[in-house]
Formats: structure tokens, C-alpha cells, sequence
């Protein structure tokens, strides 16, 4: 899509000035539709909201180190005394090292929307590939490969997760490909699903009768039509997985070396802060995975209810 | 079950043969027959297909928690100086010192009897301690299950038929909030606010476990009903989203329909109207979402369970993990699986049943 459009034939080019090429024809139509898709987008006032919340979020994670300074994290030099309440210096209080707890939210969310975003990519890629060619092959390849994915789909995911991080040892890594690989069917199915309902139309056929190939019909005219399903599905993903990898951290089956919310709040339990009654340790973590976790979730169906208005997503 | 659901198809063939003047006449006897047998051929491949995901749910317990870092029976040990002597006979008990795939076979078909071996760190049977906490986490998340299916269809219903009104913004709004709650927070902020007491609110309810023990009789009943408050709060705030969520957008989906204006044309009320005529269409979807959560009831609780100190399942789960307790985990992931592949199944053989349309 970046590349300009260089292969145009020379002799086309310059009669065909009036006429735009085929290339610049379809980058046109894509900023159409893009155009219209914010102005659809743009109505829905949750979704707007989610948007704006997520911008804020990415930012201060982004700049993070610029905010708190970057040593929040480190537990030798900590700046206050262990487990202060909130005050001027220390305006969320510190935590049992004495590290302020502010800058450990900041941090957090690094790992937060690392993880969310890895491991919904990851999942709608798995859930996108054997989706299509699910829809696309059919035959004993089909019903296996739909066979698997059932499976998958009535393992209990958390528990499976769950299993897969104690499994693999705790890193950033293996929390990503314990999401990832535990969340993909039910991607799977919508993109099956879509795929057939594209392939059953005559462009398909004439493709075929043109004598393009499996790759090619896939890729250059089912792709394109699933992916919006696809960037609806991931939004929701991102969500679900955020909630999960806290879920994760929490049970101490996260990244050692790395702040994230679910391990600060397995750090407050750990500390005493739940019958010290210590809430403004407790609090603002799972403040921050809700309020992420909401936003993709409001984006995502502001997404869902533009591409299929059927849906009745209120505004 | 299969001889269960006979006459209950017969009944919803003979209600649609009223119904439909192109299912009456006298070759109605041919075609039920015949839609009999497809429907329980139908049930045998579903039935088939379970139980190909639960052999396949075993082959997966067995080979992924061998993968757990660590050696089990130096776990077991607790760290006490032991001759490598012991850890052998100790390895020779609980049979880790055979070839893998020997285990493996012999697993299956202990298994097959309801035998997954003995828990390395309590020293019973795996089935004995899960049937123990069974009782406990069915009571937990059932009591939890139902209210919130009941009020995910009451809200649910609800916010679709005033679609766009302030009301239904909020509810949504609401339940989408708490849908995004993590549940372990939720538990442990309630636990905070209303066990240990912040500022004026005095600790009103007990901070984990069942029972607080001694008590008999009502004064028993009424002591772990005072236990289960909390966690059943949290369970049901953060589930009842998805049930409201899937009733709303398929009454939505309902609400356009010309039989809904044939019936307000008729002069029925407006009550009636979504009682008799759009909520019992409506409720398919959530139908399959209810079968699908009675699967999860037994596993569903591993955090709240873990925050709340109950002595269920979910608990044991992460108490046998972090051991790692290999035969106990085994065996509760075998249980969780089994359950949601049993109601999946259930759903499957009954949707038929409840809407003629699926499945012939």
C-alpha cells in the first residue's frame, strides 16, 4: 500500500491522466472509506470516549520515564518510607519497598498494554489463518481443522492459561503466548464463518474461472473482507486479554523482572494491605486495568455496531 | 437422555404441526418419523464428538503439567534432608519411575474408573479431595449462577424494549464497567470495605472461608449464608454483563419483526407483547450462554475462591499448582474440561428441541 504506484504501464500513464490508474483508483476509494467510517464512528459517543481514554494511556506509557523518572522502579535507592499513606510527596502512598506508587502505576501500564496488544495480535492472527483457510479448503482438512478448534474452544481458557504460565515459567513472553494461544477460536469461527459467506459470491468464481489460485483468492479478495470483522474482534480481544494477564500476575504466575497492575495488587495482598485496610494501595490498580479494559471494550463495539448497525449499540 | 428426549420432540413436532398448516394434513406421521431419526443421529455424532474432546482433554492433562519445572518429589519432600534412596522408593510409589508412556497408559485407564491417583501432598485419593470441595464451589458459583442469569435477563430485557433511553445507557453502561472489573479486585476491595472496615462502615462480614465452625442447625445455615455474601456479590457483579449484553442484542434483533406488529395490531398490551411474544424468541441465544457458564460453574471461581479463602475447587487448583501437585492438578483439570464439554454437549442436544430450525 505504501509503494507508489510505479508499475502502471508507460504507455497508459500519460493518456490516462484524466482516467485515474487502478492503483490510485483503489487508494482513493480506501480514503473514502475510511472517511465514512469516522463519520459512522464519530456518532458513537462511548466509543469516542474509550478512544480518547486509550490515546491518554498510551501516552503516559509511552512517556513514562519522562513523568516519574526512571528509577520507579528500582527497589535499592527508594525514595519514601515503606507503606506510606497517600500525601503531597507521595500523592498514591508507597508500596512495602518504599518505591512510590504513582510511578509504579505509570510503569504498569507498559506492561499492561504490551501484553494486551502481543497477545490479541497474536491470537486474531491464529484465529484469522485458520479461519480463512477453514472456510477456504473444504473437505477433511475443514473438519479437522474445526474439530481442533471446538476443542479449543470448550478447554476453560483461564484454566489452560493458567496452566501454560506455570507451565512455561514466568516472562513477558510466555504470559503473550499463553493468552495468545488459549483465546484464538472463537476468532476462528466468526473469520470461518465470514469466509464462507464471501466465497460464496460470484467474484469468487469469476477469480477462479481467471485462474487465480488458492493464495490468491485468499489473500487479495477473502482477506480484505474479513479484516473488519478482524480489527472489531481484535479491540475486544486486547480487553479480555488485559484482564487476563493481570489475572495472571496476580496469581504470581507473571514477569518477575517487570511492574504490572495484577502483580501490584499481589504485592498489596502479600504486604497486608487487605487487613490493614490499606485500599489506597489496593485501589488504583485495579482502577487502571478496569478503565483500560473498558476503553478497548467501548472502542471495540463502536467498531462492531459501525460495520454491522444491526447490532443496536447505543451512542 | 436419549430416551429422556424422545417424547419431548415428539411434543415440539406436534406444537409446529398445529402451527403450520403445511405440516398438517395425513403425511404429517412420514416426516416426524424420519425427523426423529435425524435427530437422534444428530445426537450420536454430538455425543461421539464429546467424547473425542474428552479423550483428547485427558492426552492434554497428562502431557502438558509433566512440562511443570521442578521435581515433584523433591517438592513433596519440603525441603527435609532426604537419602537418594528415599526419593527413589518415593518415585517408585507413585510410579514416576516407569518408562513415560507406560505411565501415560496406565493413567487412562485408571482414569477410565474414575482413578487419578493419589495427591503428593495430601497423600489421598485425587477423587476424594475433589469430591470434597465439590459441594462447596457448586454452592458458591451455583447460588452465584443463577442470580446472575436472572438478572442478566431481567436487566437484559429490560434495556432492549426502552432501546436509547436514558435507563438503558445506564445499565449498559454499568454492566460494560463492571464486565471490565477485574474479579479478584472487586473481592478484595469488598473484602476491605466491608470485612475489615473503612472509616465509619464497622467489618460487617467475615473475610473468607465457609464457616466460622461450632454452629449446628439453622444457626449453621445462616452462618455460611453469612460467609457466601461477598464472594457471591462479586461473582455476580462481574457476570451478569455477558448474559444482559447477549439478551439485549438479541431481543434487539427480535424487536423489528413484522409477528411483533401483528400482535400489537391484535390489541395486546404492551406487556404482553414482550412477555408471550419477544423474550421467548429472544431467549435461544441465551440459552446456549446459560448452558455455556453451567460449564464453567465449576471451575469459574479459581480467584474469587483463591481471595475469599474457600475451601472449593478453584482454590485447590492453585494451591496443587504451585506445588506442583501433579496428579491432583491433573485430575481438577480433567473435571473443569469434562464440565464444559458436558454442558456444551447438553446445549447442543436440547437447542434442536427448543428451535426446530437448527440442527435438521
Amino acid at each position: 500500500m505504501t509503494t507508489e504506484s510505479a508499475p502502471t504501464t508507460p504507455e497508459s500513464a500519460p493518456q490516462a491522466a484524466p482516467q485515474k490508474s487502478a492503483r490510485a483508483l483503489a487508494r482513493a476509494r480506501r480514503r473514502h472509506s475510511a472517511a465514512r467510517f469516522w463519520r459512522e464512528f464519530r456518532t458513537h459517543r462511548a466509543g469516542l470516549f474509550g478512544l480518547a481514554a486509550l490515546v491518554v494511556i498510551a501516552l503516559v506509557a509511552v512517556f513514562a520515564p519522562l513523568l516519574v523518572g526512571s528509577d520507579a522502579q528500582s527497589v535499592t535507592d527508594a525514595p519514601g518510607k515503606p507503606m506510606e499513606s497517600p500525601s503531597g510527596e507521595f500523592p498514591l502512598g508507597t508500596d512495602q519497598f518504599g518505591r512510590d506508587l504513582l510511578g509504579l502505576l505509570v510503569y504498569g501500564a507498559r506492561m499492561s498494554l504490551t501484553v494486551g496488544l502481543l497477545a490479541a495480535v497474536l491470537s486474531v492472527t491464529i484465529g484469522t489463518l485458520v479461519g480463512i483457510t477453514a472456510g477456504h479448503f473444504k473437505g477433511w482438512y475443514s473438519t479437522v481443522i474445526m474439530r481442533v478448534t471446538d476443542w479449543f474452544l470448550v478447554m476453560p481458557t483461564l484454566v489452560l492459561a493458567i496452566a501454560l504460565a506455570a507451565v512455561l515459567s514466568g516472562s513477558i513472553w510466555t504470559i503473550i503466548l499463553a493468552i495468545g494461544v488459549t483465546t484464538w477460536p472463537t476468532t476462528a469461527r466468526l473469520v470461518r464463518a465470514q469466509t464462507l459467506a464471501v466465497e460464496s459470491r460470484p467474484y469468487i468464481e469469476r477469480a477462479q474461472a481467471l485462474g487465480g489460485g488458492h493464495g490468491h483468492i485468499m489473500s487479495r479478495h477473502v482477506l480484505p473482507n474479513v479484516m473488519p470483522l478482524v480489527l472489531a474482534q481484535t479491540t475486544l480481544v486486547i480487553s479480555s486479554a488485559i484482564l487476563t494477564e493481570a489475572t495472571l500476575a496476580f496469581l504470581g504466575l507473571g514477569d518477575p523482572t517487570g511492574v504490572s497492575w495484577g502483580g501490584l495488587l499481589q504485592d498489596a495482598r502479600e504486604a497486608g494491605a487487605v487487613s490493614a485496610g490499606d485500599w489506597w494501595y489496593l485501589a488504583p490498580p485495579g482502577l487502571a486495568i478496569a478503565v483500560v479494559a473498558l476503553a478497548f471494550t467501548l472502542c471495540g463495539r463502536a467498531v462492531e455496531s459501525v460495520l454491522n448497525p444491526r447490532l443496536g449499540v447505543s451512542r | 437422555m436419549t430416551a429422556d428426549s424422545n417424547p419431548a420432540l415428539l411434543d415440539t413436532e406436534g406444537a409446529a404441526a398445529t402451527d403450520d398448516p403445511a405440516f398438517a394434513g395425513p403425511s404429517a406421521r412420514g416426516p416426524r418419523a424420519r425427523d426423529t431419526r435425524a435427530y437422534l443421529l444428530y445426537v450420536a455424532g454430538k455425543l461421539g464428538g464429546a467424547a473425542v474432546s474428552l479423550f483428547a482433554v485427558l492426552v492434554t492433562s497428562f502431557f502438558l503439567f509433566r512440562l511443570i519445572p521442578g521435581d515433584p518429589v523433591k517438592q513433596m519432600t519440603g525441603g527435609k534432608r532426604v537419602s537418594a534412596e528415599q526419593l527413589d522408593a518415593m518415585r517408585k510409589e507413585f510410579g514416576l519411575d516407569q518408562p513415560v508412556m507406560t505411565q501415560f497408559f496406565d493413567y487412562c485407564g485408571k482414569a477410565l474408573t474414575g482413578d487419578f491417583g493419589t495427591s503428593y501432598q495430601f497423600h489421598t485419593p485425587v477423587m476424594d479431595k475433589i469430591t470434597d470441595a465439590l459441594p462447596a464451589t457448586l454452592l458458591l458459583t451455583g447460588t452465584a449462577f443463577v442470580l446472575y442469569t436472572l438478572i442478566g435477563i431481567w436487566l437484559g430485557t429490560r434495556t432492549a424494549w426502552r432501546n436509547g433511553q436514558l435507563g438503558d445507557r445506564v445499565h449498559t453502561g454499568l454492566a460494560l464497567t463492571l464486565y471490565s472489573v477485574p474479579s479478584f479486585w472487586l473481592g478484595l476491595l469488598l473484602i476491605i470495605t466491608f470485612s475489615v472496615g473503612v472509616g465509619p462502615i464497622p467489618g460487617l462480614f467475615p473475610t473468607g472461608g465457609l464457616e466460622s465452625g461450632g454452629e449446628t442447625g439453622v444457626a449453621y445455615v445462616i452462618d455460611v449464608a453469612h460467609h457466601m455474601v461477598l464472594p457471591v456479590i462479586t461473582l455476580v457483579a462481574v457476570g451478569y454483563a455477558q448474559t444482559l449484553l447477549v439478551m439485549r442484542s438479541s431481543l434487539l434483533d427480535e424487536m423489528g419483526s413484522d409477528y411483533l406488529t401483528t400482535a400489537r395490531a391484535k390489541g395486546l398490551r404492551d406487556d404482553l407483547v414482550r412477555r408471550r411474544h419477544a423474550v421467548p424468541n429472544a431467549m435461544l441465544p441465551t440459552v446456549t450462554l446459560m448452558f455455556v457458564n453451567l460449564g464453567t460453574v465449576v471451575a469459574g471461581a479459581i480467584l474469587v475462591e483463591t481471595v475469599f479463602s474457600w475451601p472449593g475447587l478453584g482454590g485447590l487448583f492453585y494451591a496443587a499448582l504451585s506445588v506442583p501437585d501433579l496428579p491432583l492438578v491433573q485430575g481438577l483439570f480433567f473435571v473443569f474440561s469434562a464440565a464444559v464439554i458436558l454442558m456444551n454437549t447438553l446445549a447442543d442436544v436440547i437447542y434442536p428441541l427448543l428451535d426446530p430450525r437448527v440442527g435438521r
